[in-house]
Order: structure tokens, then C-alpha cells, then sequence
């Protein structure tokens, strides 16, 4: 029963393995090999052509730049955002805590939609700039009671009291006592809004049109799901080469999506126990 | 969400004997407030932010009961046909709904039928597999998929499912003469079997959290017992998930109408419409993307969705409450 069950698992892991082992073989093998569907477990005809293609087509590389951006002004600035009302919701003694934690809960469970929001950031003539992706996501409710959980459990009151009667403030003391042993769940909630910020691309589809400020995931869709129409002309490749296109995007769509994903597969084996200790934080009933 | 009261005495408080008169009462209260003024300062920046990006577009919402016009602003515009409700009706008639709505269920439940069972047994058979290095080797590359973007899942099921290029394309070609990028009936099963392998092992670890909090002491007692592994998991492991797995579905339902943008959006191409449009990419096509946007339409559909979300969820909870004491709120 337990090899059975071991048999299963290694069975498990080899088929979520496959498809990066097939895209990462395809990315090292040529074009023609490609193209005929030659390619299933190992790279065939070792080739570098289609990493060259993806580090001569610049709209990947301002795709990054901008994406970097994004990614870190929307995790600082929901970091401190979180703190600042995580914290005081922690607070036994808050008067009114009831009644601003149902001011917070609602949004969880009910939103305005689509259309609305998309006239808000209109309204506020935030189209088509990098603020239209940045403040919307500028706090997530749900960080914010997964941190609130974690400081009712993890800062003990008689803390506070000490700090209260040795004369420290309130923010005093979230900023040099609190701050400073919630690096954990810092961590956690940089995680979750560091990969989805990377990873989204529906807020850029909507609210940005300009391409010098597209984020990597627009860049990606374009070559990846509408792809007919590559734009060879804005590479530095021979023009001679274009009647190999059929290759070319083939070999540039395996490059690039091992270059998308690579920020955070290098990540990965550091920052991975952050998210479970995060989903195991988050489990606790508030 | 049960806390205690708000005016419960914080623990710092000193005790007071007597009763206070409701002068003395009102008057510490106030003193509680200003003392911890800078809480409430704390707390500014991030109502506001709710007010703006959350509530003022629930207020914009409004629009649904109108017939926007740019120039009149939401206030400003008139009043939609049939008492404010025509928009609504309009979406309720329109030849479309139907086979919106039957997309965006078949996708949902099928989702839910698939991913709760497969988190659940991996997370068993992790909890089963004794070599734990061998155990946390598996786990660790089980929710890496996890980490993947939608553009690139989305390209990478493009790549692999390719008829002449692809893979597993190649493999369906042969066996099935089928090309499953471009069939209806593949669309739901291609979307949910490949969530499964992206979010398989990260919706499992909450299950293992769940049996990791068994008292291992149970499971010696049960082997004294006789007691085979399927008893075990049928007897002592099961009863353990189960109020996690019920939370879990209490939300699932409330999503039930809320199938993403982004991923069914990326996977959509004109072969499979019939079968992937569903009620959220319909509203961004109605009111965003289309020549003549049809913002309160749009809006009006946005909203039909939220309320029967909140209504489903309500009902589950309410129902899940009653038959098993497990519940949201």
C-alpha cells in the first residue's frame, strides 16, 4: 500500500515536471526541429538561435524594466499599507474595531465591477499611466486580516504594556517593536503581491495603451496568445532571415517564455517556504 | 468572525470597582479614543484607499439602473427603461445569456468537482509518504507550476497542444484526429485539468496543514487496533479535513459566477467561443472593448454577477452552518 502510494507520487511529480522539461528542451533545440514536431523529451539539434531572437527583441527588455517597476513600487507600498491597518485592527482596546473591520470585510465580499472601476481610474485621469496599475493594487483586504492574525497571535500585550509604561507611543511602537518581529509575515505578504503583480496582465490590458510602459506580461500575451503578427522589423536581425519567420516565432515563443518566467524560478527555491508558512498563517480563522 | 466587543476593558485598564455613571462612562470612552489617536491616524491612509478604489466604485454601480451618458456624468444620466431594471432585463433576455451562463457554471463546478478531490488525495498521499526528505522533495516541486503567469500557461498550452508542433497536439492528432486548441467540447476539461496542474500542490498545503494538527497518538491506537491504511484515512484523517474542505467550498460557491478574466480571456480564440465566453469576459467585451461601449449594460451584468456570488455564498454558509457547525461567518 505505502510503495503503491510512493509509486503514485514519483508518477505525480514527473508529469508536473514534463511540461517545463519539454519547454526548456524545445528552447535549446533548432528551429527546424521544431517545427516538425521532432522535439519530445530532449533538445534536439542543440541551438542557441532562439535565446539570441529573444535578446534581440527590445520590447522584452522595456517589458522587464517596466515590470520591475510596477512590481516593486506595488509590494513597498502594500507592505506599509497592510502594517498601518493590520496593526491597529490587532488592538484589542480600539473603539470601533467592529465597526472599521466590517468596513474592511465588505469590500472582500462585494465589489463594484468592471465597468465602474474602470471609470474610476478615468475619472481620476490615471489612464495610461503607471499610477493606473500601481494604486488600485495599492492594499489587499486580505493581507490585511491574515497580518492582523498574525500580530494578535504573535505580539503579546504584556509588550505593549511595558512599552506603554516606559512612555512609548502607539506608532513608536509598531515601528521599532512590532516592525521588527513580523519579519516573517512581512515576508509573506511581499511574496503574494511581488508574484502577483509580476504575473497579472489583465489591469495593464485595460488601463495602459502607451507601449513604452507596457509591463512584461502584455509583451508576453503579444507573442505568445496573439501571435500572427511578430514584428521582426523591431529586432536586429537580417531582414534576409524573415523567410524563416515560421522558425523564427517558434523558437522566439519557447525563448521567451523560459525568460518570463525565469525572475521567479530563480526565486523559487528561497522564497517557497515563505508561501506555505503564509497559506498556513492565513488557514487560522480570523 | 466573532471578536470580542469593542468596550470590553482592555487589559491595561485599571479595574473599577463601582459602577460608573453614564457621564463617567461616556467620558472614559473619549478618553480611550484620543489616547489612541495615533491608531486611528494609523488607520487613515488605508479607509481612504478603501473608500476610493472599493466603495466609490460600488457607488458608480449605480449606473446599472441608468442610461450612462459621459457627458451627464452617473448622476446626471436618466433613468433606464422599466423602472431603472431595463438593463438588467436587456442581459436576462438577450440570446446570449443563456449560453454565457451555462459556460460559466459547466467551468466553475467542474472546477470544483476536480480540484478539491485531487488537493485532497495529494495531500494524503504526501501525508503517507514516511521518507520525509523524499516528502518535501515532491511538495516543494508539487506548487511550483504555481509561480507560472496565466500569459505564459496559456502559452505554453498554445505550444504544447499545437497539431503540427506540439507535443501532446501531435499525440491527439494521431490517436483522436483531434485538434483540442480548437474544440468546444475541450475547452472546459483543457482549462480545468491544467488549473489542477497549476494549483494542485498549492491548494493541497492547507489540507496537510490540516492533518499535520492530528494527534498522532489516534493513528498508533488505530494500528494497535488492526486498523488498515484506508480505515485510517476513512476514520481519523477525513474527519480532520473536513472543516477545512467545507470553508474552501462555502468560497468556491461564492466565485461560482466569477470565473477570471485572465485566464479564460488568454485561452479564448474563435474555434472555442461557444464554449469559453463566460459572464466576465462577456462584460469586458460589452463595456470595454467593443466600438460602441455599452457601459451600463456592462455594469448591469457586473453587478447581476456580484449580488448572485454574495447570495450563493450566503445560502452555502448558511446551509453548511446547519449540517455540519462549520461555517464562514
Amino acid at each position: 500500500m505505502l510503495t503503491t502510494n510512493g509509486i503514485l507520487l514519483t508518477i505525480f511529480m514527473l508529469l508536473v515536471l514534463y511540461p517545463f522539461i519539454y519547454v526548456v528542451s524545445c528552447s535549446f533545440s533548432s528551429g527546424s526541429a521544431l517545427v516538425r514536431g521532432e522535439v519530445w523529451l530532449l533538445p534536439k539539434n542543440l541551438s542557441l538561435e532562439g535565446y539570441q531572437l529573444v535578446f534581440s527583441y527590445t520590447p522584452i527588455w522595456t517589458g522587464y524594466r517596466n515590470s520591475l517597476f510596477y512590481t516593486v513600487a506595488i509590494t513597498a507600498l502594500n507592505i506599509v499599507m497592510t502594517i498601518m491597518a493590520a496593526y491597529p485592527l490587532s488592538r484589542k482596546d480600539l473603539v470601533g474595531r467592529r465597526g472599521v473591520m466590517v468596513f474592511f470585510m465588505i469590500p472582500m465580499l462585494f465589489s463594484g465591477g468592471l465597468v465602474p472601476s474602470y471609470m474610476l481610474v478615468n475619472n481620476l485621469n490615471l489612464l495610461n499611466t503607471p499610477w493606473a496599475l500601481i494604486l488600485p493594487g495599492a492594499m489587499s483586504v486580505f493581507n490585511v486580516i491574515v497580518t492582523r492574525t498574525y500580530f494578535q497571535s504573535s505580539i503579546p500585550d504584556e509588550l505593549l504594556e511595558a512599552a506603554k509604561i516606559d512612555g512609548c507611543s502607539d506608532i513608536r511602537f509598531l515601528v521599532s517593536i512590532v516592525a521588527p518581529l513580523s519579519g516573517a509575515i512581512i515576508a509573506v505578504v511581499a511574496l503574494w503581491v511581488a508574484v502577483g503583480s509580476w504575473n497579472s496582465y489583465f489591469s495593464a490590458l485595460i488601463y495602459i495603451n502607451d507601449r513604452k510602459l507596457y509591463p512584461l506580461q502584455i509583451i508576453l500575451r503579444e507573442l505568445l496568445i496573439a501571435t500572427s503578427n511578430i514584428d521582426f522589423t523591431s529586432t536586429n536581425i537580417d531582414p534576409k532571415q524573415l523567410e524563416r519567420s515560421q522558425y523564427l516565432s517558434l523558437l522566439l515563443r519557447y525563448g521567451t517564455i523560459i525568460i518570463g518566467s525565469l525572475p521567479l524560478m530563480i526565486m523559487y527555491p528561497f522564497v517557497q517556504k515563505y508561501f506555505v508558512k503564509g497559506v498556513m498563517i492565513g488557514s487560522i480563522k480570523g | 468572525m466573532k471578536q470580542p466587543s469593542s468596550l470590553a476593558p482592555s487589559a491595561s485598564a485599571p479595574a473599577h470597582p463601582a459602577p460608573l455613571s453614564p457621564a463617567e462612562r461616556r467620558h472614559k470612552l473619549a478618553a480611550r479614543i484620543t489616547r489612541n489617536w495615533q491608531l486611528y491616524l494609523l488607520l487613515l491612509p488605508p479607509v481612504a484607499f478603501l473608500a476610493i478604489f472599493a466603495y466609490a466604485p460600488m457607488g458608480g454601480a449605480l449606473m446599472a439602473f441608468k442610461n450612462f451618458r459621459i457627458v451627464d456624468g452617473v448622476l446626471g444620466s436618466p433613468w433606464a427603461k422599466q423602472n431603472g431594471l431595463g438593463n438588467f432585463i436587456r442581459f436576462l433576455t438577450n440570446y446570449n445569456f443563456w449560453g454565457v451562463l451555462r459556460n460559466t457554471f459547466v467551468i466553475s463546478i467542474y472546477s470544483i468537482a476536480i480540484n478539491l478531490p485531487c488537493s485532497v488525495l495529494l495531500a494524503l498521499s504526501l501525508n503517507y509518504m514516511l521518507n520525509q526528505r523524499y516528502r518535501k522533495f515532491v511538495q516543494m516541486i508539487s506548487y511550483f507550476p504555481y509561480f507560472i503567469s496565466t500569459v505564459v500557461m496559456a502559452g505554453m498550452l498554445r505550444i504544447m497542444f499545437n497539431t503540427s508542433s506540439g507535443v501532446f497536439g501531435i499525440l491527439f492528432d494521431r490517436l483522436f484526429h483531434m485538434n483540442v486548441l480548437a474544440s468546444e467540447g475541450a475547452f472546459s476539461s483543457l482549462y480545468v485539468w491544467s488549473g489542477v496542474w497549476q494549483g494542485v500542490g498549492f491548494s493541497a498545503i492547507i489540507y496537510i496543514a490540516a492533518l499535520t494538527s492530528v494527534d498522532p497518538e489516534l493513528h498508533q491506537a488505530a494500528m494497535i487496533d488492526g486498523a488498515t491504511i484506508l480505515q485510517r484515512i476513512r476514520h481519523i484523517d477525513i474527519p480532520a479535513i473536513i472543516p477545512t474542505a467545507v470553508i474552501l467550498f462555502i468560497l468556491d460557491i461564492g466565485r461560482i459566477l466569477g470565473v477570471g478574466y485572465e485566464k479564460v480571456l488568454a485561452m479564448q480564440n474563435p474555434n472555442n467561443m461557444g464554449a469559453s465566453e463566460v459572464i466576465s469576459t462577456y462584460t469586458y467585451k460589452v463595456g470595454l472593448v467593443s466600438q460602441i461601449p455599452d457601459y451600463s449594460y456592462a455594469t448591469a451584468i457586473g453587478l447581476f454577477q456580484s449580488v448572485v456570488g454574495l447570495v450563493l455564498l450566503l445560502v452555502t454558509n448558511r446551509i453548511a452552518s446547519k449540517v455540519s457547525d462549520n461555517s464562514l461567518l
